[in-house]
C-alpha cells in the first residue's frame, strides 16, 4: 500500500525531502541548537509559517478539491489556540498558586486552589467564577481531544445544517463567514469566559518547563513540522484515492455526482470536519509561538487571507497551498515589518507599511483575473506538464467541469 | 521555495551582522515599540514621534553617560502576538537598553513574558486598568485610583451625582474599571439599582437605545452621571446622539477616561460642552514648561497637532529614565531600575512626579470640562496620588501590595505575608 | 439747636456709611474669600446664601458673571472682579459694586475662578429669585430651568408669586406645571399634595416620575415587634421570593440582631491561629485541606471555648421566626404614599406601552439603515446575482465623499445637497470601472468574483487609509437636523434617522419606479433571466449589466453620506455593514426589493428585542441574531420572499 502510495505520488518524497532539509537547516542555524544565525523571533515565525502551511493544506482539501470555500476556518485554527491555550494557562497558574498558598500556616483545599486560580486568570477582566468551559482544562489529556473535538463538533453541525439544506456556492461562503463573525462577536464577549478581548496570553511559557525559548521554539519547529508532514501526507493520500474522485466530482458537478448514487452531503460533511480538525491542530501548534490567543484573530478576515494565500499559490495542488501560504505570510511580515525599503518618488514617498495591502489587493485580483493556477501555475510551464485540451482551458477548480468553449456558449 | 528560503536565511544573517556592526558604534539604544500602522496607528504613531523628540533633545543635550541615544522604531501593526515578537526582536536581535512602548493592555499582556523572560525593561505610558505589577515594566500611566477614582469623587461629591451609568466599550479596560467603580460606589453607600452596566462593542454607532435608557434612569428624582468608558471611533456616534436627545452637561454629565484632545479633534465640539474628561495632563494645563513643551511639539509636528496624556507620561518616563541612567552610571536593567525609585521629575502640568517602588507614578489628577474649541478647562485639580497597582476596592486585590524595593515582590499578599508571584501572571 | 443738627448730621451720616458699607459686594465676597477661591461644592453653600440674601441688586451681575466663569480673583489683595479679555495675555478689570473699570492686569497676576457644574446650578438656584421676575425672558427660562434641575422647597412660594405676573403664555405653562410637581414634594399640606399627585397621574414626564419616585422609597428593615409609628408598605415572609432565607439572616446581621454566620476564612484563619505545635486541637495541619476536616476541627475549637460557635440552619431558623421583617416609607404620611404609589402604577402601565413604541421606532430606524446599506446589494447582488465583497467600501466612499464635499463648501446644508448626487456619480464610476474590468472576466466563476471584489475592498480601505488617515472624520449633519422630534419623555427619536427613513423608502420608491417603469428596469430583468436572449432582442448584455452594477454601487455611496452622518467616518465603516448587508439580502430572499425589505425589518426589529431584553450587553445581540440567522436560512433557504416559478431561475 505505502509503497504504491509513493509511487503515485513522487511529490510527497520531494515535498517530505524539503520540509526535513528545511527543518534541520533552520535547527542548525539557530540560537538554540545551533550556531545562532537565525534569531529565536524568526525560529518562531518559520514555526508559525509551517502551521499557516498546514491549515492553507486543509482550505486546499475543502475549496481546491471539494469546491466549498469556506470563510471560515481561521475560526476553527483559532477554536484550536483556545482550547491549548486554557490548558497552559490553567496549568501555569496552578503551579503559582500551589506554590504561593503552600506558604500558608494551613494547608489550601482544593476548592481554595481552584478559587485562586480562577481569581488569576479572570481578575484581570473582573471576576473570578470559573466558567463552565474550563471544566476540563485541569487535564492535558483532556483538553488535547477537546482541540480536534471542539471545533470538530462545530464544523459537523453547522456543516449538517448547511449541506442538508443544499446551501451552496457563495451563499455558503457567507454563512461560514457569519459563523465566523458569530463566534468572534462571542469571544470577544467578557462573558464568554475566555477573557474576551484580551484573550489567552502568555502561552509561550510551557508549566513547568524552565527551558529558554530559544531551545522552546526549536521543538515547536520541530512539532510543526512533523504535523505539516504528517497532515500534507494524509490529504494526499485522500485525495489520490477513490475518494478524491468523489469530492472532485462534487466539486465539478455535484448534482451528477448525486445522480450517480453518491451521498454528496457525507462525503462533504466528512471534508469539512476533518478539515476543521485539521485547521484546529494547526492553531493549537501557532498559539503557544505567537504567546497569545484573541478573538481578533479570528475575525472573518483572516479566513479570507487564508483563501488569498491558496488562491495564489494555486488551488487544487496541495504544495500551491503551501508555497502560497508561506510565500504571502512570509512576504506580508516583511512588507508591514518595516523591513522593506521605502520607495522615493520624488513628490511622494512608497512606504510599504502603507501601500502593502493595495499591493496586496490588485495582486490578488490580477491572479484571479490572469493567473487562476496561481504560484503553481508556474511548475506547470516548468515541468511542460500538459493537460488534454478538449474543449479550450480550464476555468478554474470550482467550475471545472465547465470548460472555456462550453462557459462562453 | 527553497531559493525563498535562503534568501531570507540570508537577509537574516546579513540582518545579524549589520547589527553586531551597529552595536559596536558608540550608542545607547532605545526601542520604540509602537503600532505604525492599524488601528492603533492614529494614537500610537503620536508616541513615537513623542520619542524620536524627546530623543533628539536629549542628544542635543550631549545624549547620555557620554554616548549619543539612537531610537530603534518597529512596527508591531496593532497586531497583538506581532508585539510579543517584535519586542524579543528589539531584545536580542537590537539588543536595546529599554523600550518605550504599548498602549492597549492586550499588547502589553503580550510582550509581558517577553520582557521578564530577557530581563528588559518598559516604559507603559497609557491609563489602564491595574492589577499588574511587573518586575521590568514602569507604569507611567494613570492607575485606577488615579483617575476613575477621583473622577467618580467629583461626581459623587462636585456635582452630587446619586444615580451611575457606566457605559463602555466591552475589553479589559472598561470590564475592570467599571467593577472597580460598582464596588467602590456601593461602599460609598450607592445602592445597586442605581448602578446601571453597559457593555458595546468596539465602533459601536447604535446609540439611541442606549441612550433612552440613560436619560430614562433620571425618572426616580436622582441625579444622574455617565462615566464613559467608551473607546475610540464609538464616542462620536454616542456624543452625537446625546446631543441629538438634548441632554446637556448640566442634566446628565458624562466624563469619560479615553477622550483626549487628539480623540476630540474628530468631532464638532458645541454640542459636548461642559461633559468631561479626568487625566493627569491637559494641553490647556497653563504652566511655562507646558507652553514650551507645546511649542516645540507644534513646531517639529505642525500646527494643528496637539499633546495628549500618555505624551506627558512618555516624557516623564524618558526623563526619570535618563536620569536614573545617569546616577546609575550605566544602562544596565538592574541597576537603572534600583535607581528609577524614588526619582523625581516635574510634571507639565506643574508640581512633581515621584516613581514609587511599585512601578507606577504619584501624580496629581485633573479633572477637564470640555470647550467649544476642543480643548480641556480644567476645572479640579486633586492633590498628589499615588499610584496603586492592586486597588483597594476589590476584596481579593485590597490585600496585595507591590514593592519592589523592600518586598522585591509585585504581589504581596499582605494577609497570609507571602509573596505570591515575582514574575507576572500575564 | 445747632448741637442737635451736627448730631442729627453726625447720625446721618453714619447711617449713609453703613448704608455704602451694605450696599457692597466686595466685603460679602471677602468675608467668604477663602471657599469662593477654592471653589468646592462641598463648602461654597455659606457664600452663595450670603451673596443671594444679601438682597444687592449687583448680586445678580456678580452671580451670572460668576457662572459664566467671567469673575477673576486678584492675587495681590484677593479682591474680587469682572474681567474682560484684554490684548495679549492681560484681562481689564470691573468692579461688581461701582460698575467701574479698575485697571488691567496681567494673566499672571490674577486667577480665573472657574466654579464646576454642581456649584454652577447652586448659583443657578440662587439667582432663582432674581430671575423669575426678571424682564428678559431667556432669563425667566434659565430660572425654570434651574428650579427643574434642583427642586427645592424654598423655591415653591417665589414660584407662585411669579405665575400671575407671567406675560409668556408658554412660560406660564412651564411654571405651573413646575408649580404642580413643587407642590407634590414640598407643601406642608397634605391634602394639596394628594391633590397635586392626582392631577399629574396622567403624564409621561420623567419629572413627574422623578418627583413621586422619592416618595415611594421603601427601607427594608428587621425588629423584633411590628413598630406602630412608622409608615409601612409592607411586611415581609422570611424565606419566600420577596426575601430569602440568606437576605433576611442577613438583615438581622446587619441590624445587629444576631451573631453572624461564620465564613470559610473565619475558619481558616481561626484554625491558623490555634495551631499548637503542628496541630489543632489534635488534628495535624497537613489533614486541613478539606472544608470537612477544618469544619471539624473549628467545632473542636468551639467546644473548647477559644472561638464563637458555628451557626446552625436551626440557629437560622429560629432567629427568622423570633423577627419580623418588614419596608417602611420614608415619606410619614400614609395619604401621600398610596396617593403616588396609585399615580405610579398608573403612569409605568402608560410609559410601558410608549417604551414599547420607542423601541418599535428605534427598530424600524434600525431597519431602515440595514435596508439602505443593503439596497444597492439588492441591486447587484439580488439581480445580478453578483457577489460584491467591496460594496461596503463603496458604502465608505460615499461618506468621504460627503467628508470632502464639507471641506469645500462649509455650509452644512448646501453641501449635504451637493453630496448626495456627487457621492452617487463618484461611486457610479467607481462601480461602472469595477464592472468593466474585473467582474464581467468572472461571470461564470462566481466565487472567484468574491474573492477578486474582495482584493478590491482591502486595497480600497488601505488607500482610504492612506488618503484619509485612520482617524474618524466628522461628516456634519445640517442645523436643522440636529435634536430630536420628541413625542413625549419616553418617546422620541432624532431627525436625522428619520432623514435615513424616509431616504430609505424614497430609494425604495425610485428602486421599484426603475425595475417596474423604465426601459432600463426591463432590460435588466431581462438580461437577468436570460442573458442570450435578451441579447438576441437587440439589447446589449455588457451595456445594461455595466449600467445595472453602476446604479446599485451608486446609490450605495448614498447610503454612505446617510451613515456617515448618523455614525461616523472611518476606513473601516463599510466593513461594519457588509456582513449584515449580505445578511439582509439573502435572510429576505434573493432578487426582490420587498424580500430585502423584510429582512431588514427583521434583523432591525430582532436586534432592538434582543437589546431589550438583555440590556447591558449591546455585542450579545449582535452575536444572537447571527446564529438566529443561520438557523433560520435551514428553514426558508430562499429567504422570507422568496421567488417562485420561472423568476426563481437556476
Amino acid at each position: 500500500m505505502d509503497r504504491s502510495f509513493v509511487a503515485k505520488n513522487p511529490s510527497v518524497l520531494v515535498f517530505l525531502a524539503i520540509l526535513s532539509l528545511f527543518t534541520l537547516g533552520v535547527t542548525i542555524l539557530s540560537e538554540g541548537f545551533g550556531i545562532g544565525v537565525i534569531s529565536t523571533s524568526f525560529v518562531k515565525t518559520l514555526g508559525k509559517t509551517l502551521c499557516l502551511c498546514l491549515i492553507a493544506v486543509a482550505m486546499d482539501l475543502v475549496w481546491g478539491f471539494t469546491g466549498i470555500l469556506s470563510l471560515g476556518h481561521f475560526a476553527f485554527f483559532g477554536l484550536g489556540g483556545y482550547m491549548i491555550g486554557m490548558w497552559l494557562m490553567y496549568e501555569r497558574t496552578r503551579l503559582i498558586v500551589v506554590d504561593s498558598l503552600g506558604q500558608a500556616e494551613i494547608p489550601p483545599t482544593s476548592a481554595e486552589v481552584v478559587d485562586a486560580i480562577g481569581i488569576q486568570i479572570f481578575g484581570v477582566v473582573g471576576s473570578s467564577e470559573f466558567p463552565l468551559i474550563w471544566a476540563f482544562s485541569h487535564s492535558l489529556t483532556l483538553q488535547l481531544i477537546l482541540i480536534v473535538l471542539v471545533p470538530g463538533l462545530l464544523a459537523l453541525i453547522f456543516g449538517w445544517l448547511a449541506f442538508r439544506s443544499r446551501v451552496t456556492g457563495v451563499y455558503l461562503s457567507i454563512l461560514t463567514q457569519a459563523m465566523t463573525l458569530a463566534l468572534a462577536l462571542y469571544l470577544f464577549q467578557n462573558d464568554s469566559g475566555l477573557r474576551g478581548n484580551n484573550g489567552l496570553s502568555g502561552l509561550q511559557n510551557l508549566p513547568g518547563v524552565t527551558t529558554s525559548q530559544d531551545v522552546v521554539s526549536i521543538w515547536f519547529l520541530w512539532a510543526s513540522a512533523l504535523a505539516l508532514g504528517l497532515g500534507y501526507m494524509l490529504v494526499v493520500w485522500l485525495v489520490s484515492g477513490k475518494f478524491g474522485s468523489v469530492i472532485r466530482g462534487i466539486r465539478d458537478n455535484e448534482a451528477r455526482v448525486r445522480f450517480l448514487g453518491y451521498s454528496v452531503e457525507v462525503y462533504k460533511l466528512a471534508v469539512f470536519t476533518l478539515t476543521a480538525c485539521i485547521a484546529a491542530i494547526a492553531g493549537a501548534l501557532y498559539y503557544p509561538q505567537a504567546g497569545i490567543i484573541n478573538p481578533e484573530e479570528m475575525a472573518p478576515i483572516a479566513s479570507i487571507y487564508l483563501a488569498v494565500w491558496v488562491a495564489i499559490g494555486g488551488r487544487g495542488r496541495l504544495y500551491g497551498a503551501v508555497i502560497g501560504a508561506a510565500f504571502v505570510s512570509l512576504l506580508s511580515t516583511w512588507f508591514t515589518g518595516g523591513q522593506a525599503p521605502d520607495i522615493p518618488l520624488g513628490f511622494y514617498t512608497i512606504k510599504w507599511v502603507d501601500w502593502w495591502q493595495v499591493l496586496l489587493g490588485v495582486t490578488f485580483v490580477l491572479v484571479t483575473l490572469f493567473a487562476p493556477q496561481g504560484i503553481g501555475g508556474l511548475f506547470d510551464l516548468w515541468t511542460d506538464r500538459r493537460h488534454p485540451d478538449r474543449h479550450g482551458a480550464n476555468l478554474g477548480p470550482d467550475d471545472g467541469a465547465l470548460r472555456e468553449k462550453e462557459a462562453i456558449e | 521555495m527553497k531559493s525563498l528560503k535562503s534568501t531570507l536565511a540570508g537577509s537574516v544573517v546579513f540582518a545579524a551582522m549589520a547589527t553586531a556592526a551597529l552595536s559596536a558604534e558608540d550608542t545607547i539604544k532605545v526601542g520604540v515599540l509602537h503600532s505604525l500602522s492599524g488601528t492603533m496607528a492614529i494614537s500610537e504613531t503620536t508616541l513615537k514621534d513623542t520619542m524620536l523628540m524627546l530623543i533628539d533633545q536629549q542628544n542635543a543635550k550631549g545624549g547620555l553617560l557620554g554616548k549619543q541615544l539612537e531610537a530603534v522604531v518597529v512596527d508591531p501593526a496593532s497586531d497583538w502576538p506581532l508585539f510579543a515578537e517584535k519586542a524579543r526582536e528589539l531584545l536580542t536581535v537590537h539588543e536595546v537598553d529599554v523600550i518605550f512602548g504599548n498602549w492597549t493592555s492586550v499588547s502589553r499582556k503580550s510582550v509581558l513574558p517577553v520582557i521578564e523572560e530577557l530581563n528588559g525593561l518598559l516604559f507603559y505610558p497609557v491609563q489602564y486598568e491595574g492589577e499588574e505589577s511587573s518586575k521590568n515594566v514602569f507604569y507611567t500611566g494613570a492607575a485606577p485610583n488615579q483617575q476613575a477614582i477621583p473622577a467618580t469623587d467629583y461626581f459623587l461629591e462636585e456635582l452630587g451625582v446619586e444615580k451611575f451609568a457606566l457605559l463602555g466599550t466591552d475589553y479589559v479596560y472598561p470590564r475592570t474599571t467599571n467593577n472597580i467603580l460598582e464596588s467602590y460606589l456601593k461602599q460609598k453607600g450607592i445602592a445597586d439599582d442605581d448602578i446601571f452596566v453597559n457593555y458595546t462593542p468596539f465602533g459601536h454607532s447604535d446609540w439611541s437605545k442606549i441612550v433612552a435608557d440613560v436619560v430614562a434612569l433620571g425618572a426616580d428624582g436622582k441625579k444622574v452621571g455617565v462615566i464613559s468608558t467608551i473607546n475610540g471611533d464609538a464616542n462620536i456616534g454616542f456624543y452625537k446622539e446625546l446631543a441629538a436627545a438634548g441632554v446637556s452637561a448640566d442634566d446628565i454629565p458624562v466624563v469619560a477616561f479615553s477622550v483626549g484632545e487628539e480623540e476630540l479633534s474628530g468631532l464638532d465640539t458645541t454640542n459636548l460642552v461642559g461633559h468631561l474628561a479626568a487625566w493627569n495632563y491637559f494641553q490647556s494645563a497653563d504652566t511655562d514648561v507646558n507652553a514650551e513643551f507645546v511649542e516645540t511639539w507644534k513646531a517639529t509636528m505642525g500646527d494643528e497637532r496637539v499633546t495628549n496624556d500618555p505624551m506627558e507620561a512618555h516624557y516623564i518616563g524618558f526623563n526619570m529614565w535618563v536620569n536614573a541612567a545617569t546616577e546609575a552610571g550605566t544602562t544596565e536593567v538592574d541597576a537603572v531600575r534600583a535607581a528609577m525609585y524614588g526619582q523625581e521629575f516635574p510634571n507639565l502640568t506643574g508640581g512633581t512626579a515621584v516613581m514609587l517602588p511599585n512601578h507606577h507614578l504619584a501624580k496629581p489628577v485633573l479633572i477637564g470640562e470640555i470647550q467649544e474649541d476642543g480643548q480641556f478647562d480644567i476645572v479640579s485639580e486633586t492633590d498628589v496620588v499615588p499610584g496603586d497597582a492592586w486597588t483597594d476596592f476589590l476584596p481579593e486585590s485590597a490585600v496585595l501590595v507591590s514593592d519592589w524595593k523592600e518586598l522585591g515582590c509585585g504581589m504581596y499578599n499582605t494577609e497570609t505575608k507571602t509573596c505570591v508571584q515575582t514574575l507576572s501572571n500575564y | 439747636m445747632v448741637r442737635l443738627f451736627l448730631a442729627g448730621l453726625a447720625i446721618l451720616c453714619a447711617c449713609l456709611t453703613a448704608n455704602a458699607q451694605e450696599a457692597d459686594l466686595q466685603p460679602i465676597l471677602q468675608e467668604h474669600q477663602e471657599i469662593i477661591a477654592k471653589s468646592s461644592r462641598k463648602t461654597i453653600k455659606p457664600a452663595i446664601d450670603a451673596i443671594a440674601s444679601s438682597g444687592l441688586p449687583q448680586a445678580q451681575v456678580m452671580l451670572e458673571t460668576w457662572a459664566a466663569k467671567n469673575m477673576w480673583m486678584r492675587k495681590s489683595d484677593g479682591l474680587f472682579f469682572s474681567g474682560q479679555k484684554g490684548e495679549g495675555r492681560s484681562y481689564e478689570l470691573t468692579d461688581f459694586d461701582t460698575g467701574e473699570v479698575v485697571g488691567t492686569f496681567e494673566k499672571t497676576e490674577l486667577k480665573q475662578l472657574k466654579p464646576n457644574s454642581g456649584i454652577r446650578a447652586m448659583i443657578g438656584t440662587a439667582l432663582v429669585q432674581f430671575q423669575l421676575t426678571d424682564p428678559d425672558r431667556a432669563r425667566r427660562q434659565a430660572a425654570l430651568q434651574s428650579i427643574q434641575r434642583d427642586p427645592e422647597g424654598e423655591l415653591l412660594d417665589p414660584l407662585r408669586a411669579s405665575i400671575d405676573d407671567e406675560p409668556d403664555a408658554d412660560l406660564k405653562a412651564q411654571k405651573q406645571r413646575l408649580e404642580r410637581l413643587l407642590t407634590i414634594g414640598y407643601d406642608t399640606d397634605t391634602g394639596a399634595r394628594v391633590a397635586a399627585i392626582e392631577e399629574m397621574s396622567d403624564d409621561l414626564g420623567v419629572d413627574v416620575r422623578a418627583a413621586l419616585n422619592p416618595l415611594v422609597v421603601t427601607n427594608r428593615q428587621a425588629a423584633a415587634t411590628l413598630p406602630s409609628d412608622m409608615n409601612i408598605a409592607a411586611v415581609l415572609q422570611p424565606d419566600s421570593d420577596d426575601l430569602s432565607r440568606d437576605a433576611a439572616y442577613d438583615l438581622l446581621v446587619a441590624s445587629d440582631l444576631v451573631a453572624p454566620r461564620v465564613s470559610a476564612d473565619d475558619i481558616r484563619a481561626a484554625l491558623a491561629a490555634n495551631i499548637d505545635r503542628g496541630r489543632v486541637e489534635g488534628v495535624p495541619v497537613a489533614q486541613l485541606s478539606s472544608a470537612a476536616a477544618r469544619a471539624q476541627a473549628y467545632e473542636a475549637l468551639a467546644e473548647a471555648g477559644a472561638v464563637p460557635a458555628l451557626i446552625t440552619e436551626a440557629d437560622i431558623d429560629a432567629a427568622l421566626a423570633a423577627h419580623v421583617f418588614f419596608d417602611t416609607y420614608a415619606e410619614p404620611s400614609p395619604d401621600v404614599t398610596a396617593a403616588a404609589a396609585h399615580a405610579l402604577e398608573q403612569i409605568e402601565l402608560k410609559v410601558g406601552l410608549n417604551q414599547t413604541l420607542d423601541l418599535t421606532l428605534d427598530a424600524i430606524s434600525l431597519a431602515s439603515i440595514y435596508f439602505l446599506a443593503a439596497i444597492g446589494l439588492a441591486i447587484t447582488f439580488g439581480v445580478m446575482g453578483v457577489i460584491n465583497m467591496a460594496h461596503g467600501e463603496f458604502i465608505m466612499m460615499g461618506a468621504y465623499t460627503g467628508y470632502v464635499v464639507q471641506q469645500f463648501i462649509p455650509n452644512h446644508t448646501l453641501s449635504v445637497i451637493v453630496a448626495i448626487p456627487m457621492a452617487f456619480a463618484v461611486t457610479f464610476a467607481m462601480g461602472v470601472a469595477m464592472e468593466r474590468l474585473v467582474i464581467r472576466w468572472l461571470y461564470a466563476r462566481p466565487l472567484e468574483t468574491l474573492l477578486a471584489t474582495f482584493g478590491i475592498s482591502i486595497a480600497l480601505q488601505q488607500l482610504a487609509k492612506n488618503i484619509f488617515g485612520t482617524q474618524a472624520r466628522p461628516l456634519t449633519a445640517p442645523g436643522w437636523l440636529d435634536g430630536a422630534w420628541v413625542l413625549n419623555d419616553v418617546v422620541s427619536i432624532s431627525y436625522i434617522r428619520i432623514a435615513i427613513f424616509v431616504l430609505a423608502m424614497i430609494f425604495l420608491g425610485l428602486f421599484l419606479y426603475i425595475m417596474k417603469r423604465t426601459r432600463l428596469g426591463l432590460e435588466m430583468r431581462a438580461v437577468t433571466q436570460n442573458p442570450r436572449m435578451a441579447g438576441s432582442m437587440g439589447i446589449n448584455p455588457g451595456r445594461v449589466n455595466m449600467l445595472t452594477f453602476g446604479l446599485g454601487s451608486g446609490i450605495a455611496g448614498i447610503a454612505g453620506v446617510a451613515i456617515g452622518l448618523f455614525a461616523k467616518v472611518t476606513s473601516d465603516l463599510g466593513s461594519d455593514y457588509i456582513v449584515q448587508s449580505f445578511m439582509t439580502v439573502v435572510v429576505g430572499g434573493v432578487g426582490n426589493i420587498w424580500g430585502a425589505l423584510a429582512g431588514a425589518g427583521m434583523i432591525g426589529f430582532l436586534q432592538k428585542g434582543i437589546e431589550w431584553m438583555n440590556p447591558s450587553n449591546t455585542l450579545a445581540a449582535q452575536t444572537y441574531i447571527i446564529i438566529f440567522i443561520i438557523i433560520f436560512i435551514q428553514f426558508r433557504p430562499r429567504g422570507i420572499i422568496a421567488l417562485k416559478g420561472r423568476a426563481a431561475g437556476d
